[in-house]
């Protein structure tokens, strides 16, 4: 035994060390209201994700019943639609939806980089936020508003554009007309309109909010040390722009671009108010006629009966479950650009 | 000093006087700085300037001139192209002939950049003319039946004349002139359904965004992603996905809310992404001095965090509810057309703006072509009053108070301040009252302690 008085002092330990050591785990105690508030708070994220889980659910089961009546295999591969007399398939419309979102995207890419990269680097500090705003704003203007001007204004304006393109470049498949006489003194212009080009351009302008929104935010993200290495190295603006911004970006635009060609693949009411619907696969994009799944439906739910409605929600399925795909893998790309983007700052 | 700057910024002559003094020293080892024979050279102005020079802005204006002159002379001078083609021929000519200017008198790092300084304008300009083209253009077709409203020699009163947003179309047939008919079934329709889509919306919306934000877990995850995906849902689907669920399942006949829940479906995504952005806003500091000054979660959330945000909330709701007055699809097939006006949004079809715009323009008949677009820049005036609302409350910035709120914030904090000084009185008034009561109680039956600091409490409070 060690008194006060004593020489040394050597501390006593308890028996068991190792108990001591481990750290604690902090527990924490919810107040009722806070469990309540959690517990509130939780169903509302529950309910969302029953939302989704139903239109999925609804479409599925009400479309099943069209796609086991023909096969799976059929349903997507016949070109032709008549529920009526059991001869049904999206192959005509799931091409003609792709080719629209298609000219869309080659139309709407280029104008978003550019738009995306004029506000985040070029253009002055009040310009750009008021630019942010028109994309804003934009992405409000609702679709029927761009159908209208499509059909009212672009398809008279576009249709000498799309017979030069078609004149002179006709020998590439996708430009050709069929049934153009070059000789004809009075040439058909119907053959010109409603065609997949013109609701393509449309569906370019709805997509170019979304994809220009996204593509600002991850240029903004480069970060400010090598953008001023690069200036400092003795790079322009636009080197530095090729050098760094873009880079940077790369994720962002990939992501931005898919979701925009989401958006243009489920477009509606402008294609519906603009093309005029054909059964077959047109690859012809210059030519009068087209589809698209979404139109399809609106166009053709009022006059279906109980099968031809299963087949339409069928088709809405395969529209859904397309871009649900579509956005979760862009969102995916666009989150891990974003975490590698964040690590330097 | 280096040699580089001395060259800028001093004369020769300084240079001179620097160089260390030879003879005295030379047999000491000492540090000599390079001789350097400078040539002799003009002083420079300036070495860095920020700014468009004059040849840049002679550049451009020139080439702005050249490039209108070729596309001039090709379409009307000429005939070689179309005048439609003026402005597309003019740019390529401008680009062209910037470039070649700018080549003239700069390397060729220069050039690439000034031509894509030129080429990332032209996007933004571009999109900006496209958006402006769509709106003027609406508000152009619907000018025919705006402008009856304004024309002196009509012998309807004026308030007759603004029948477009006083009378239904009911009754109204495919031939009658501009004068008759109007847009107020789909006003009403679509305020009904806008309505009880933003009463749903809003709550659901912001409970969800709190989830996501402030709770948070694995679960919380799987939720946000799956909201993300929901961004994209096609409209033409949430109309399908209601009309299976709704109409076929339990009206069996198209409605106005069934209409409403389409664009709450559509709307619900939008609205929990914009609430979800905000609520990252809000600075960690914050939330964790109320969680140190003892609140719990819930009172943390519903007096911190959630008025610091207050107005990108407000914001978040208003664009939520400008994307969901457009909607056209979903509503096309929930919620059927009629020309009559309708109140109901249980029963019986009721129309939308977006939804009536569409059913005119699809008829044969001008007059109907001329109120579809009149319906349409009605829409475009109603998204555009949310949109600049959004704009005008979403300008504030996170975390900072206004005026108003100053001063509800000293309000209250005087009437705490009195009840602080206050305290003793009143407690003093409290134990006395308890004490008496405690005495006649004591009367009665034997005394119960514990009551008593309790009721003291409660009086105090």
């Amino acid at each position: 035994m060690t008194t006060l008085d004593a020489p040394t002092f050597t501390p006593s330990y308890p028996a068991d060390q190792a108990g001591l050591a481990t750290p604690q785990r902090l527990r924490q105690k919810l107040e009722r209201s806070d469990r309540a508030f959690r517990g509130i708070a939780r169903t509302g994220g529950t309910i969302v994700l029953a939302i989704m889980i139903m239109v999925g659910f609804f479409l599925a089961a009400n479309g099943i019943q069209a796609i086991a009546s023909v096969g799976p295999v059929e349903f997507l591969t016949t070109a032709e639609w008549s529920p009526e007399t059991g001869h049904f398939g999206i192959a005509a419309l799931a091409v003609g939806t792709v080719l629209i979102a298609l000219v869309a995207l080659v139309v709407s890419f280029p104008l978003s980089v550019g738009i995306a990269l004029f506000i985040t680097e070029i253009a002055p500090p009040r310009l750009s936020r008021a630019l942010t705003s028109v994309l804003d704003l934009m992405a409000a203007v609702p679709s029927v508003v761009f159908g209208l001007w499509g059909l009212a204004w672009l398809q008279v304006v576009i249709v000498p554009f799309a017979k030069w393109i078609s004149d002179w470049f006709g020998w590439i498949p996708i430009f050709t007309v069929n049934g153009v006489d070059p000789n004809n003194p009075l040439p058909n212009d119907a053959l010109y309109t409603s065609s997949t080009f013109i609701a393509g351009l449309v569906v370019a302008m709805m997509a170019i909010p979304i994809m220009a929104s996204i593509m600002r935010e991850s240029f903004s993200r480069a970060p400010v040390g090598e953008r001023e290495g690069a200036l400092a190295l003795g790079a322009t603006r636009w080197g530095m722009i090729r050098r760094v911004v873009l880079p940077f970006g790369q994720g962002g635009v990939i992501g931005a671009t898919m979701l925009g060609l989401g958006r243009a693949l489920g477009e509606t009411i402008a294609i519906y108010l603009i093309i005029s619907p054909v059964f077959t696969i047109n690859f012809h994009i210059l030519q009068n006629g087209s589809n698209s799944i979404a139109a399809h439906i609106a166009l053709r739910y009022g006059e279906a009966n109980e099968f031809g409605l299963s087949a339409l929600m069928a088709a809405g399925l395969v529209l859904f479950v397309g871009t649900m795909l579509l956005n979760s893998v862009a969102s995916t790309i666009i989150a891990l650009s974003r975490s590698g983007a964040e690590s330097e700052a | 000093m280096s040699i580089l700057e001395q060259s800028e910024t001093t004369t020769p002559d300084d240079v001179e006087t620097e160089r260390p003094a030879e003879g005295p020293v030379a047999d000491e080892p000492a540090t000599v700085l390079p001789r350097v024979s400078l040539p002799e050279t003009a002083a420079h102005e300036e070495s860095v300037r920020v700014g468009y020079s004059r040849d840049d802005v002679l550049n451009l204006l020139g080439a702005l001139g050249a490039g209108l002159g070729v596309g001039a002379l090709m379409s009307v001078g000429l005939g070689i192209i179309p005048v439609g083609w003026m402005p597309i021929v003019s740019y390529g000519a401008f680009v062209a002939i910037y470039t070649v200017l700018v080549y003239l008198g700069n390397p060729g790092p220069a050039v690439r950049d000034r031509f894509w300084t030129v080429v990332l304008w032209s996007a933004g300009t571009a999109v900006v003319a496209a958006l402006a083209l769509v709106i003027g253009f609406t508000f152009i077709r619907g000018g025919n039946v705006f402008a009856q409203i304004f024309s002196a020699d009509s012998e309807q009163t004026l308030w007759e004349r603004l029948h477009f947003f006083t009378q239904d179309m009911g009754g109204v047939g495919p031939l009658a002139g501009l004068d008759q008919g109007g847009v107020l079934h789909a006003i009403v329709g679509t305020l009904i359904q806008i309505s009880i889509a933003v009463l749903i919306t809003v709550p659901l919306g912001l409970l969800t965004a709190v989830f996501l934000g402030e709770v948070g877990g694995r679960f919380a995850r799987v939720v946000r992603t799956v909201v993300e995906a929901m961004t994209a849902l096609p409209s033409v689907v949430a109309g399908l996905f209601i009309y299976a669920a709704i109409i076929i399942a339990i009206t069996r006949d198209p409605n106005g809310f069934a209409a409403s829940l389409a664009i709450t479906v559509l709307m619900l995504p939008i609205m929990i992404r914009a609430s979800d952005v905000v609520l990252r806003l809000v600075p960690g500091n914050l939330r964790e001095g109320a969680l140190a000054l003892g609140g719990g979660q819930w009172r943390v959330v519903w007096h911190v965090v959630l008025p610091t945000v207050r107005s990108g909330l407000v914001t978040a709701i208003i664009l939520a509810t400008a994307h969901g007055i457009g909607e056209t699809a979903p509503v096309l097939l929930t919620s059927g057309v009629t020309s009559n006006l309708n109140f109901n949004p249980f029963d019986g079809p009721m129309t939308s703006l977006p939804l009536s715009a569409l059913e005119f323009v699809r008829s044969p008949q001008q007059t109907m072509i001329a109120r579809g677009f009149a319906t349409a820049a009605t829409l475009l005036v109603l998204v555009l009053i949310l949109f600049l609302l959004a704009r005008a409350i979403g300008g504030q910035e996170v975390g900072k108070t206004s005026e108003r709120q100053l001063e509800r914030f000293a309000r209250r904090s005087r009437v705490t301040n009195h009840r602080i000084q206050t305290l003793p009185e009143r407690l003093a008034r409290a134990v006395a009252r308890a004490e008496a009561r405690a005495t006649s109680r004591q009367r009665r039956l034997t005394p119960d302690p514990a009551l008593e600091p309790a009721s003291a409490q409660e009086e105090i409070r």
